[in-house]
């Protein structure tokens, strides 16, 4: 049951997620600032979430039945803005006005300015607690919606994550996956050299949760964990998603340097070219 | 004298004065909205007793989450559920909450705009013995400053059962502070409540000063104002229970042709109650003002009514701060 997604929605995934990628270097170059290591590493993530997971109507993205997908670590909301806008909740156009005045694409999510945000975040550290809020309303509600945080791995340096992590298991948040972007960088450097945080899965198991490590560049392997998640029952679930920051961009993938720059207009022209390599090799490949 | 229009408990001055913690109104008013409003959520953490929820606890077993000792992730799985349609209250210690998770606070609750009310009890000197550590003496400072954030500081039981009430009513960010200890019951059931308005509680004749005071600071003031009156100096004396949002013009209105003020209130000068009338006054009807409050210092332990003397925070301090007034 669990393999169920054919060749030919892989291909159609793995194109989204290098038009995901293209579109998220076109707006931070716009943008002239922002994160751009993160958003390229979580773009597969939101290919499958927002063209093949989520329960959702672009249309109406206040549908009460609608599955949630949270950001927790809000820096990288520009792959969520390109991949909303690519499953119709905006035009791309207004793409173009992320981190400018006026816009609804704020630098760091903000719920009330754009429909579809579920939260307001960037603080790091307050997703998992607000997904909690949401499975818990969701259980009072009897409704059977998933709710999804998405989280960084460096975001697991904060306390208050670990009291989240407690509660989702006190009251067995079945309803409730997080998926930590595992890409082993933060601002300061690699993970495991700014604060170690060892083996996440054996953390979460030991916290009473089903963990999973899975390759988060992997569409296939996301979509079957992104399914199989929702049949885990009395306990929350994490999925630990090895990513590659910057991953589709050569120069840019596991440095951590990229986690907190844009990239320049030539920076930017060699990524895309490369990108759209990428898109000719999905085109060979299937 | 007392405003014979509020309907103030009429034993006021007497010594036999019924005491009841303001927390007790915050946790009846609860019951009560839990029963109208099935949408009604409670979370604490980890102070369930002490902060009056533990009735509603077992009358709404599935409407109540503990969180454990865990302040910033209680406001956030608040905003989770305030985003989704539920009304939720948030009950710990103020020095907790607003203290230690200001800061979720200020994005999750406020910023985002969700349907989320914070309880800080044991705010204040009131927490008498168990020391600075927990009397929270920064929290109006810290939760007024925040956009979209309503203020509320009942002055006794009936009003923190109708403060209570109101932030179950209306959509939206609260702040609600209470105290620990019994306090005097200032009004009754039928004395007005009404958010972003401040009554005048003392009518003085031809009064020379106004005092604003907000909390059970307000009992102190009244006695004050008492004691003035036998001196031959007569005040006004105002309850400042809605802080934010507060009606401007009527702050105005009551210092107009008088122009000497005294703030008084259970908290840190610095950015509480009587740094937002000097805010004002300042503005618009400039005036002399005297502070009341803790001078930028912490408190300590000792019997709430020793700690009061100390810190010059109970009648006599702010007759003194009256007296420095009109000396000038």
């Amino acid at each position: 049951m669990l393999d169920d997604i054919s060749d030919k929605k892989v291909k159609f995934l793995e194109e989204k997620s290098l038009e995901i990628r293209e579109l998220t270097i076109e707006t931070l170059l716009k943008a002239g600032s922002g994160h751009t290591a993160g958003p390229l590493g979580l773009a597969d993530i939101f290919s499958v979430m927002y063209f093949h997971t989520l329960n959702h109507f672009p249309s109406n993205p206040d549908w009460e039945d609608r599955d949630r997908l949270i950001l927790s670590n809000g820096h990288t909301v520009p792959v969520r803005y390109v991949a909303m806008a690519l499953s119709g909740y905006f035009p791309l156009e207004e793409l173009k006005t992320l981190r400018k005045l006026n816009s609804r694409l704020q630098g760091h999510p903000h719920r009330t300015a754009l429909p579809g945000l579920e939260t307001t975040s960037g603080p790091l550290g307050e997703g998992i607690g607000q997904g909690i809020g949401i499975a818990l309303g969701a259980k009072l509600d009897n409704k059977d919606y998933h709710v999804y945080v998405i989280t960084g791995d460096g975001e697991h340096n904060e306390g208050n994550i670990w009291e989240s992590i407690m509660m989702g298991a006190k009251y067995k948040l079945d309803n409730l996956t997080v998926i930590i972007d595992r890409n082993n960088i933060q601002i300061d450097g690699f993970t495991e050299s700014v604060m170690p945080l060892d083996d996440l899965k054996k953390k979460y198991e030991s916290f009473g949760w089903f963990a999973e490590d899975i390759d988060g560049n992997n569409i296939r392997e996301l979509a079957q964990s992104f399914a199989k998640v929702r049949t885990i029952h009395e306990k929350p679930s994490v999925l630990i998603a090895h990513t590659i920051p910057g991953k589709g961009v050569d120069f840019m993938q596991n440095d951590f340097l990229w986690h907190g720059k844009p990239p320049n207009e030539e920076e930017a022209k060699i990524a895309l070219k490369e990108l759209r390599t990428l898109k000719n090799k999905i085109e060979s490949e299937y | 004298m007392l405003n014979k229009e509020l309907f103030l408990n009429e034993n006021l001055f007497e010594i036999s004065v019924e005491k009841i913690p303001t927390r007790d109104g915050y946790g009846d008013a609860l019951l009560e909205l839990g029963e109208k409003n099935k949408d009604i959520v409670v979370l604490t953490a980890d102070l369930a007793d002490s902060t009056r929820v533990e009735k509603f606890r077992t009358k709404y077993p599935d409407r109540f989450f503990d969180c454990g000792v865990a302040e910033q992730n209680m406001i956030s799985v608040a905003a989770g559920l305030g985003v989704n349609g539920k009304r939720v209250f948030t009950s710990s210690y103020a020095t907790f909450s607003p203290g230690k998770n200001w800061e979720t606070i200020r994005t999750t609750v406020a910023y985002n705009e969700a349907d989320v009310k914070i309880a800080g009890h044991h705010a204040g000197l009131m927490t008498a013995q168990d020391g600075a550590t927990h009397q929270a003496t920064e929290d109006i400072a810290l939760t007024r400053v925040i956009p979209l954030m309503k203020v509320l500081s009942p002055c006794d039981y009936w009003e923190s059962i109708k403060v209570t009430k109101k932030a179950g009513e209306e959509y939206g960010p609260f702040y609600l502070r209470f105290t620990r200890e019994k306090t005097p019951v200032i009004t009754t059931e039928r004395t007005p409540f009404v958010m972003g308005e401040n009554y005048k509680y003392w009518v003085g004749k031809s009064p020379q000063c106004v005092i604003f005071a907000t909390g059970y600071i307000l009992y102190y003031a009244l006695i004050a104002a008492n004691t003035l009156k036998q001196l031959g100096i007569e005040v006004d004396v105002v309850n400042v229970s809605s802080i934010k949002p507060m009606n401007i013009d009527t702050i105005v209105k009551y210092v107009k042709g008088i122009n000497k003020v005294v703030c008084a209130e259970d908290h840190q000068i610095a950015g509480g109650m009587g740094s937002l009338i000097s805010e004002i006054l300042s503005q618009y009807e400039p005036s002399r003002i005297e502070f009341v409050g803790l001078k930028d210092n912490f408190g300590e332990s000792g019997t709430a009514e020793e700690l009061i003397k100390k810190f010059e925070i109970d009648d006599i301090g702010i007759i003194k701060s009256v007296k420095k007034l009109l000396e000038k």
